[in-house]
């Protein structure tokens, strides 16, 4: 049923393992968890014109888990917000691909992000503007599970119920991972959606990795009035790379030249396309 | 006895004649619009006033994010905690990106008084001058800071507007035009030069006349922006006199005495004596009283002009 974009997360994959091995540093894990999240919004979901980046009724995407960027730019790339040829120099010098999202940069980045926490309160000031001129534009956020550790983002939360910004829809990627390890045994965020629940949210458990649950969900979403909505997604850190899949380990790590290799054949790509 | 006005009152009033002339401008308060004054937008225009609460860091990235959409925010709680405890989202989320948000922070210096050291911002400007694109304005009084906030409003990119608790003498007349980045000279001199910020500008001219009084000449400078900071009119007086006095309500750490400093020692190197609180924190007190005890006096003034002319 989703077939063009289930090929599309694959060749998105495939273009966030090359660009960190080309770059030497970056994120695998947390990029390839989102890859169906930010595919759906990007591929189909979202009000946006790619010839216009900055048009003024257009849906908003925030990547609060700004180290994410990897697939957030393999995604731009794709839709034609800037060349292609852009992603080999993701956190080189001079290029416009910074190591974490910067919307001076980048066409296509509705906000600069990298700092924990900060990108979902920014992303209520988007929803907010939207309430205040009466337009019907969405606002998209995707935040960390580990980022649900930062105080801003409680603050944020009780924000957004209390202005009611129903305009507003949070994807948790909850792949149970941060950099020193698992969250339940770093600082445990559970139980989670009872937390956001808790805070005045409408709370949606999926899969992440399912565009059918995740379509479901932002319908679901959309229909909720008086209230924000949180999707809880679960994933699966490094997801569909056999040797990154849940690995705390590839959170801050490039790949090798001969582990891209071994990474870009699994996900059944070519190696030099 | 002049006029006394607390710039925060300026900076409620200036919110509300510009909030009917510029429908983009939206306010944002955590929990202390009565103090801060955004109150009176907030009564004029609620439906573009909004209370985050308690939260100073989410004040100051929701504001980045309505910014994003051609917002004019104003974000406004109290001077340490706009620029202490929201720092660094003022500086990734607001500076980084450059975006047209507005921090008005009130309660600033050792005026706050009673409250004490936890509530009395001494190094707001050091903080917000060390971060790129920041725009830092520290208004003498209710005139000047209510041309601050229709200024802030001009100028595209984040602005610092420094405000106070207490009541200050009323020193420019309606016509006084400020400008974002140009020092003001106030009084004419040619022995020894003071420049001064804020409410300590009041007190640098007061210094100036008793100092007339026993022959000394001292030229008094209004510097209301801290950054950008007005080189030339630095570069003139240490040219012009025998040295700088720099008077602020705040740390000599980073603030108004660290820029004078700073343009002086690489453009025209002259004696430059800071008065300011001494790398100390303050206390509770009336506010008065704690300029007399940290040495933010007309005596202190004297004696450091003195200073510099015995060399």
């Amino acid at each position: 049923m989703y077939k063009d974009l289930e090929d599309t997360a694959r060749q998105i994959r495939i273009d966030i393992i090359k660009m960190l091995e080309k770059a030497g540093s970056g994120h695998p894990g947390g990029s390839l968890s989102a890859v169906e999240i930010v595919t759906a919004l990007y591929f189909k979901e979202m009000n946006i014109d790619p010839k216009n980046p900055n048009w003024a009724d257009r849906d908003r995407f925030v990547l609060s888990k700004g180290h994410g960027a990897p697939v957030l730019y393999a995604a731009l790339a794709r839709k034609g917000y800037f060349p292609k040829k852009e992603l080999n120099n993701l956190r080189r010098i001079n290029s416009m691909l910074q190591g974490h999202p910067d919307m001076k940069s980048t066409p296509g980045i509705d906000m600069t992000t990298g700092s924990l926490g900060q990108g979902i309160a920014a992303a209520n000031g988007m929803a907010l503007a939207g309430k205040i001129d009466n337009k019907d534009y969405r606002v998209y956020a995707l935040i960390g599970d580990g980022e649900a550790q930062e105080g801003i983002v409680w603050e944020a939360a009780m924000f957004a119920s209390h202005y009611k910004l129903d305009n507003i829809t949070v994807f948790l990627d909850h792949n149970g991972l941060q950099i020193d390890g698992f969250n339940k045994d770093v600082m445990n965020i559970e139980p989670i959606g009872d937390k956001f629940k808790a805070f005045g949210w409408h709370v949606i458990d999926i899969d992440g990795h399912s565009f059918e649950q995740i379509f479901n969900a932002i319908d679901e979403a959309k229909n909720t009035k008086g209230k924000p909505t949180i999707i809880i997604a679960k994933t699966i850190k490094g997801k569909g790379v056999s040797f990154m899949e849940n690995q705390v380990g590839w959170h801050g790590k490039a790949p090798s030249k001969e582990e891209a290799e071994k990474a870009i054949e699994e996900l059944g790509g070519i190696i030099n396309g | 006895m002049a006029n006394m006005i607390a710039t925060r009152e300026a900076y409620g009033e200036a919110l509300k004649e510009l909030g009917g002339k510029n429908k983009d401008i939206v306010v944002l308060d955590a929990d202390l619009s009565g103090s801060t004054k955004t109150a009176i937008f907030a009564k004029a225009y609620p439906d573009r006033f909004f209370n985050v609460g308690i939260a100073e860091q989410n004040l100051m990235a929701t504001a980045a994010g309505l910014a994003t959409t051609g917002k004019i925010p104003f974000a406004s709680t109290f001077a340490v905690f706009a620029t202490g405890r929201a720092f660094e989202i003022v500086r990734t989320s607001i500076c980084y990106p450059k975006l047209n948000v507005k921090i008005a922070a009130t309660h600033a210096g050792l005026t706050v008084g009673e409250d004490g050291a936890t509530h009395q911002a001494l190094e707001d400007l050091s903080l917000m001058r060390s971060l790129p694109n920041m725009v830092v304005l520290s208004p003498a009084d209710a005139v000047e800071a209510k041309q601050c906030v229709y200024k802030a409003v001009e100028h595209i990119g984040p602005v610092y507007i420094r405000l106070g608790r207490s009541k200050v003498p009323v020193i420019f007349d309606e016509d006084y035009k400020f400008e974002i980045g140009k020092g003001v000279k106030l009084r004419e001199g040619e022995d020894i030069t003071l420049i001064a910020t804020g409410v300590m500008v009041a007190k640098a001219l007061s210094a100036a006349e008793i100092l007339a009084e026993e022959g000394i000449s001292a030229r008094v400078i209004n510097m209301s922006t801290i950054k950008p900071i007005d080189k030339d009119i630095i570069i003139k007086a240490a040219k012009e006199t025998k040295g700088i006095v720099t008077i602020e309500e705040h740390t000599i750490i980073g603030g108004l005495g660290s820029a004078v400093s700073e343009v002086v020692s690489q453009e025209s190197p002259t004696y430059v004596e800071r008065i300011g609180t001494m790398d100390t924190f303050g206390e509770s007190g009336d506010g008065e009283s704690l300029l007399e005890k940290y040495g933010l006096n007309e005596q202190n003034i004297i004696k450091k002009a003195k200073k510099i002319l015995s060399k």
